[in-house]
């Protein structure tokens, strides 16, 4: 665990050299540095800047801006339910109200209190014939009804005791 | 790498190709990968194995045996997991892993078909075993879409054989700047991102430029929710891009390009990422490319989740490392664009139709479609449909022929058929209009869409059931829209936020007499007052909601009531008498007392004072209690 | 032959000269097409769309991103235009927090006035956003998100004008907001308070820091002695806000204004600014002739400080000592409190009344707070003092004239002339020729450094020594001028740094001008103004003079360092970006913070950590020890440096860590 803190941040260091330490490169670096750390940690995007040699304001202002990037930790598992016109046409409300209610999220409260599962609504995830679908972290399941979404769900839970 | 090189590479393969027995091409697409078509796959290879086949994957070398390969999206994603037999493109749907080795036994082993896994015609319950004898794919003209689902998007030897980077090379080698310019204004090609604007002329623009650094970008930042067009172009025949953007490089003058892709498209971007690898390997990009004739870098760059991006200016920014906010136009990308150098932006579709208009198809592209829109353009047809998928037809193809022929008819919510009995057809995603059953015989083209008020846009076709709300959908896109508007205009960023909480009072039983003559207003002025596209296309489905089915905002406005019952808010809870048995759970489960009855007899709900809460539904244990 | 553009707006013909596009075009032909996001010094945006015209063939189209083409036809104010412009008024009254009886910004807000000329008198959205919290935190600026419509403006001239960027847009679509960065309060972050922000914002979204409650209060406390110090920039812009031309030397009438509101003096900071060319002309040729680092740099602008502070530290040696001379006025009135009628220095009051915003945030900085207590207590913008000049019911322009206090009230042309850029750098000329030369009938006026330009420079020659002179207005500038002396490209001997374009007449705290034009005009104000004087050299005030003799003794004295010099320290440019990277457990924890600037990270900083961390690791001793990243300095010669438990070691080795490690278990045995 100790460790493990040098290991990201002597990788945050090589992310940026990879990238040229060119500003241009910085949503790559984002990237990156989200991979490591699951989200983008403050004191690690002021460090980014200064090394590219921008404001943090700018910084801060890309990782607003963009929806991929998180500056709150997010939980083990993201799931993620299109509402993409032909999923949202085919009910993928019902299913992320399913999901809410399983695990006892709203629209403003996303992640599980243990950081097990976070729960976004995102917009077409191009699997339009397989509608309505969703992913779980890069696992990608179509053809979905409340009832099946919340099984995959359980089926981690359980899992997860177990491991 | 030059002409001869390539031929020897062609000759190489195809002599590979014809030592092997047999070809099973499973449909890797994100569809079917999603239900289960990588198990399908690896089973293969073990039964096949087992079954003492000579198993080959990569086909590298002259030997005899079975190739197993893995496509990009085949486009028929109702029906998937896909599989496909050479010789005889004898086409599987709905594959399961225990499947497998009936289909080895029968269609390897022996030339046999596996019946009930062949698509049935629906109306003539006719077997339809060969993927050309299927309806969804007889009706349609796949030209760019031709490759994709039939080759394996890895093998950069496999496209070269079926003529792939010939064109690159004739253009490279033997074309000056001008003429490829010409010889694309000539085709009439036009922007299948949804401007719709000259291709050639594009170029042109970019290649009158004088500057050193020249930027070419294709758009893959396919964000109109309901479009998988450009993911399966690049999932699928990630070559057939590169070798458009060579092309527009030397028509141009550029020596580097980026290839933006959606990062919610990982499959995508690994597949660009690793042609990209290889077309440099070969020599066919990067520096020094074809024996020293151009330098021609290729960088491929995640989004980061933001649709806006999509816009040309606003991508630009992306790239640069910014925030995606678009720029007022003058001046234009082919002026300044990346990095303030002269660039062109393309669509991925656009660019895959380069080496075909550049190439032997160049005639029957010419000879497709209508006079102002040539060739084709794919679609990703969804909703209440039977088939739904990519496809892709030839420019002034009818809603009609689309729907009957290739899509099956429109179904109802439970899958029930209703012939051509749909309400709306949205066309162009969240920027785009709805199509009528008056517009069923209205050719698909750039102009005729435009008369009517909608756009071909990128290419997204979902159709609408009787059963569904246009008002709640119109909402739909408006939410989208708004969520992802960049916020750097007054106009698009307060007026769709204004516009979404007209909507939201609409279908929320909060809307007087003024409200739809406000959203009407107000859709008029961010039409017109927006900075970008976004916020400019971003009223047209309420427009044409609003011409096509006022009625039907009427009667959400006036009588507070939703027709098809989609809007909850509006929905009334009724007891249905006949299932009712008076036990009266559910009035004293109700929060504000608006159920009354008598015990032993059906209970009522005062729709005055019932707050559509649902506690009623949830407590009745014989579902007596329903929303209408 | 270049034959002009003509076009038609209104059906009228206009010839279009070197306008850069059509918004320019217009307003030259005397339209005034309404903006928000639209400043001739910075990029254009096209975010407000107001500026709409409808051009024959083109429809509406933005005009400050259109080129006038020959032949164009255009019309500014169609029927749908002025749908439009309503609407969009209406939309962004809709978010925003109209407040408009209660907002400081009320009589000089484009967005109210725009409401009023367009005719709005009915809101149809409804407020959709929740209120956003107030900044309040920094002792210059006050910003309030709920009145801000998101121009950009301030975001632009903070980034390409003052290439700072501490503030930028933050989130997307309805939910953007212009923030420092992590929503963080400016105190917090590399803000260096020069207010240019302010003089571009379109309403009350972003304001000088109000103190004028505070000197109410000190004024009508008969306990309190109160004084004022009027800078000189102040005098040529006031009159802006009583409907006065710029440029206008409204002296008299401030004086007589600020007697009438209560003050017990009023004084003049161009005095304070001849003493400071007394000291800073003598610490400049000492350094010459002692061989120092050169350049040195000017220190009268708290903008520039802060900046050098945080990006160039290694510079501040090479700025000078001197106080600015609201600080040395400050310092000397309390000193000499029984002048001013004060009964102790406890019991006087300084104000300053300053065009600028970071004089708010000098006047509070710990280097001029002694025991007594500020040297300076309060500071007033020209535009606050406006304020209390019409809260007193005064009629500015019809004020009989007055003079002011003595003897701090007397001033020489050099003096008023430091609030124009080129302005010290000129004072000091015409005391350093005398100095060196022993010449007194020179000419005073030195052409050389006057101008608008934002890099100028000069080469003056004193008895064979050429000295080069830089003088910079605007912070982006700076870094340019400091870069190009960093990398050798240039060399300088003096360089005053003006933080805001124009010098400070073109301070945060000024009349928002109409335009650069509006500056230019002032700074010939000041001009006039040293011209009409009696004395232009700051050596030749006897006032001065006789404050050497009386207490000063000499320039750059002990007393003089007392009084009237400083020192600057190095800034973390954002508060709290140390990445803590390993955190012990043990009670008795050793800090090592590794510097991760440009200079010591090409000199090996990330291996040195590597490392030390393997080294931890190996020895099982991450207990004891909590190591952390920061950025010290951006360039430092002296690294890597690593800064072990509070001793800085320069040139940092590993060897050197670790034998300083063993050192701390052996001690703790």
């Amino acid at each position: 665990m100790k460790y493990a803190t040098v290991k990201k941040f002597e990788n945050v260091c090589e992310i940026i050299n990879k990238h040229g330490r060119d500003s241009a490169n910085l949503i790559g670096i984002l990237h990156d540095i989200q991979e490591e750390y699951r989200y983008l940690p403050k004191e690690i995007m002021t460090f980014t800047a200064t090394m590219l040699g921008i404001a943090p304001a700018r910084v801060y202002g890309v990782a607003t801006f963009y929806s991929h990037f998180a500056l709150e930790p997010k939980g083990k598992y993201v799931i993620k339910v299109c509402d993409g016109t032909a999923c949202h046409v085919k009910k993928s409300t019902d299913l992320i109200n399913a999901i809410e209610k399983r695990l006892g999220l709203s629209n403003e409260n996303k992640t599980t209190s243990d950081m097990m599962f976070t729960l976004e609504a995102v917009s077409c995830l191009g699997a339009c014939g397989l509608a309505p679908a969703m992913v779980v972290n890069d696992e990608v399941h179509g053809l979905l009804t409340p009832e099946t979404a919340v099984e995959i769900i359980e089926a981690i839970i359980e899992r997860e005791k177990t491991s | 790498m030059n002409k001869v090189k390539l031929e020897g590479i062609r000759d190489g393969y195809n002599k590979r190709f014809d030592c092997i027995d047999k070809r099973i091409i499973i449909c890797a697409g994100t569809g079917c990968v999603a239900n289960g078509a990588m198990g399908i796959y690896d089973e293969f290879i073990r039964q096949l194995d087992k079954a003492g086949i000579n198993v080959i994957v990569e086909l590298d070398k002259e030997e005899e045996g079975t190739l197993v390969s893995k496509s990009g999206c085949q486009g028929f994603c109702q029906m998937g997991p896909l599989v496909t037999i050479i010789p005889g493109k004898t086409m599987y749907t709905k594959v399961r892993v225990s499947d497998v080795s009936e289909i080895i036994e029968t269609s390897i082993l022996k030339d046999g078909t596996v019946e009930r896994l062949i698509y049935r015609n629906i109306e003539t319950g006719e077997g339809c075993p060969s993927v050309d004898d299927i309806p969804f794919y007889k009706k349609q003209s796949r030209t760019v879409l031709k490759n994709c689902g039939l080759m394996d998007p890895s093998d950069i030897d496999e496209y070269i054989a079926r003529g792939g980077y010939f064109a690159a090379e004739k253009a490279v080698a033997s074309m000056s700047s001008e003429e490829i310019c010409k010889v694309v204004k000539e085709s009439g090609l036009r922007g299948r991102g949804g401007g719709g604007f000259p291709t050639g002329t594009k170029w042109e623009l970019a290649m009158k430029e004088n500057s050193a650094d020249k930027y070419i970008i294709c758009n893959g930042d396919e964000g109109d929710p309901g479009a998988f067009m450009d993911r399966s172009i690049m999932e699928g025949n990630p070559h057939s891009v590169i070798e458009g953007m060579l092309i527009a490089a030397r028509a141009v003058g550029a020596n580097a390009g980026y290839v933006y892709v959606r990062m919610e498209y990982p499959l995508a971007v690994a597949r660009m990422k690793a042609a990209v690898r290889k077309a440099e390997e070969y020599g066919i990009i990067g520096e020094g490319a074809f024996e020293d004739r151009i330098d021609f870098k290729i960088t491929v760059m995640e989004g980061a989740g933001a649709f806006v991006c999509g816009e040309e200016t606003a991508l630009i920014a992306s790239i640069e490392g910014k925030r995606g906010m678009p720029s007022p136009k003058p001046p234009y990308p082919s002026t300044y664009g990346l990095f303030g150098k002269p660039t062109v932006i393309n669509n991925v579709e656009t660019l895959a139709t380069i080496p075909i208009v550049l190439g032997n198809g160049a005639g029957e592209f010419m000879n497709t479609g209508t006079e102002r829109s040539r060739g084709t353009k794919t679609f990703a047809l969804t909703g209440h449909v039977r088939n739904t998928g990519l496809i892709e037809v030839p420019f002034g193809t009818t809603l009609r022929e689309i729907i009957v022929d290739i899509a099956g008819g429109v179904v109802d919510n439970d899958g029930n058929p209703c012939g051509v009995d749909f309400k709306a057809v949205q066309i162009g995603g969240p920027s785009g209009g709805c199509l009528t059953k008056e517009h069923l015989d209205l050719p698909l083209d750039y102009e005729s869409l435009k008369s009517v008020g909608a756009m071909v846009g990128s290419g997204g076709l979902v159709v609408m059931n009787q059963q569904t709300c246009m008002v709640g959908i119109a909402r739909f896109f408006m939410k989208f829209t708004q969520n992802e508007s960049c916020g750097k205009c007054i106009v698009c960023r307060e007026g769709t936020k204004q516009m979404l909480a007209l909507l939201d009072d609409i279908t929320e039983g909060r809307a007087d007499e003024t409200t739809i003559p406000l959203l009407s207003e107000l859709a008029g002025v961010v039409k017109v007052g927006s900075l970008c596209g976004l916020g400019k296309s971003a009223p047209n489905p309420v427009l044409s909601s609003l011409e096509f089915f006022k009625d039907e905002y009427i009667e959400h406005v006036e009588n507070k009531r939703c027709p098809t019952g989609s809007c909850k808010a509006l929905a009334r809870y009724m007891i249905i008498e006949e299932k009712c048995k008076g036990c009266g759970l559910c009035a004293r489960k109700c929060p504000v007392d608006a159920i009354t009855g008598e015990k032993g007899m059906a209970y009522r709900i005062d729709a005055d004072k019932c707050i559509k809460c649902g506690a009623c539904i949830e407590a009745c244990r014989l579902s007596a209690v329903a929303m209408g | 032959m270049n034959m002009k553009k003509r076009i038609y707006i209104d059906n009228i013909e206009t010839t279009v000269n070197d306008e850069r596009n059509l918004l320019e075009v217009i307003r030259a032909a005397g339209i005034d097409i309404p903006t928000f996001c639209y400043h001739s010094e910075i990029s254009i945006y096209g975010a407000c769309r107001l500026c709409m015209v409808e051009v024959e063939g083109k429809g509406l189209v933005p005009s400050c991103s259109t080129i006038p083409e020959d032949g164009m036809r255009v019309r500014t104010n169609t029927a749908e235009i002025r749908k439009m412009r309503k609407m969009i008024v209406e939309l962004t009254l809709a978010s925003h927090d109209m407040s408009c009886p209660t907002c400081a910004k009320s009589a000089d807000c484009k967005l109210q006035d725009l409401a009023r000329r367009m005719g709005v008198d009915e809101v149809r959205f409804k407020k959709r956003t929740p209120k956003k919290p107030i900044d309040r935190a920094s002792e210059s600026l006050v910003r309030d998100p709920n009145k801000c419509v998101l121009c950009g403006d301030c975001v632009r001239v903070c980034d390409e004008v003052q290439g700072i960027g501490a503030i930028d847009f933050a989130f997307r679509g309805s939910e953007s907001t212009v923030t420092p960065c992590f929503g963080k309060n400016l105190d917090k972050v590399e803000c260096v308070y020069c207010g240019q922000c302010v003089r571009v914002c379109p309403t009350g979204a972003i304001l000088p820091k109000s103190h004028i409650s505070e000197v109410w209060e000190a004024i009508n406390d008969p306990e309190l002695t109160v004084v004022a110090q009027l800078a000189p920039a102040v005098r040529v812009a006031i009159g802006e806000s009583f409907g006065l031309e710029p440029g206008t030397n409204s002296t008299g009438q401030i004086v007589a204004a600020l007697r009438k509101m209560g003050f017990d003096r009023v004084y003049d900071t161009s005095f304070a600014a001849d003493l400071t060319i007394m000291e800073e002309t003598n610490e400049f040729l000492g350094r010459i002739e002692n061989g120092n680092k050169m350049p040195m740099f000017t220190s009268c602008c708290p903008g520039w400080v802060k900046f050098a502070e945080q990006y160039y530290p290694e510079y501040l040696d090479n700025i000078s000592t001197c106080a600015s001379p609201q600080q040395m006025f400050g310092s000397l009135c309390k000193k000499t409190y029984q002048r001013s009628g004060a009964s102790s220095a406890e019991k006087l009051r300084v104000v300053s009344i300053m065009p600028c915003t970071a004089k708010k945030f000098e006047a509070a900085r710990p280097e001029f707070t002694k025991e007594y207590g500020r040297d300076v207590d309060y500071v007033l913008t020209t535009r606050e003092l406006a304020l209390m000049i019409e809260e007193s019911g005064l009629r500015f322009p019809s004020l009989a004239p007055d003079s002011f206090d003595m003897p701090f009230g007397f001033k020489t042309g050099g003096g008023v002339i430091f609030g124009s850029s080129g302005g010290v750098t000129e004072a000091v000329l015409r005391y350093a020729v005398e100095k060196v030369t022993g010449e007194t009938n020179f000419g005073y006026v030195f052409e050389s450094v006057r101008g608008n330009k934002g890099i100028k420079s000069a080469i003056v020659d004193l008895s064979g020594n050429k000295l080069r002179f830089g003088i910079v207005m605007g912070l982006g500038n700076a870094r340019k001028l400091m870069e190009s002396i960093k990398s050798g490209e240039e060399h300088y001997d003096f360089v005053e740094v003006m933080a805001c374009p124009g010098g400070c007449v073109g301070g945060g705290g000024q009349p928002v001008p109409e335009n650069m034009e509006t500056t230019v005009r002032r700074s010939r104000g000041l001009y006039e103004n040293d011209r009409m004087l009696q004395l232009h050299k700051s050596q030749e005030n006897p006032y001065v003079s006789e404050l050497y003799d009386k207490l000063l003794v000499s320039p750059n004295s002990h007393m003089a360092h007392e009084l009237l010099h400083t020192s600057y320290k190095p800034r973390q440019r954002t508060e709290g970006d140390d990445v803590s990277i390993l955190s012990g457990q043990a009670d008795d924890r050793t800090e090592i913070t590794f510097c991760f600037g440009t200079g010591c990270f090409v000199k090996g900083a990330q291996e040195l950590l590597k490392e030390t961390v393997d080294f931890i690791r190996e020895a099982d001793i991450a207990d004891s020890f909590d190591i952390k990243a920061t950025f010290c300095h951006e360039n430092c010669s002296r690294g890597p440096v690593v800064d072990f438990d509070g001793e800085m070691i320069e040139k940092c080795t590993f060897e050197k860590i670790v034998s300083r490690m063993s050192a701390v278990r052996a001690g703790k045995e």
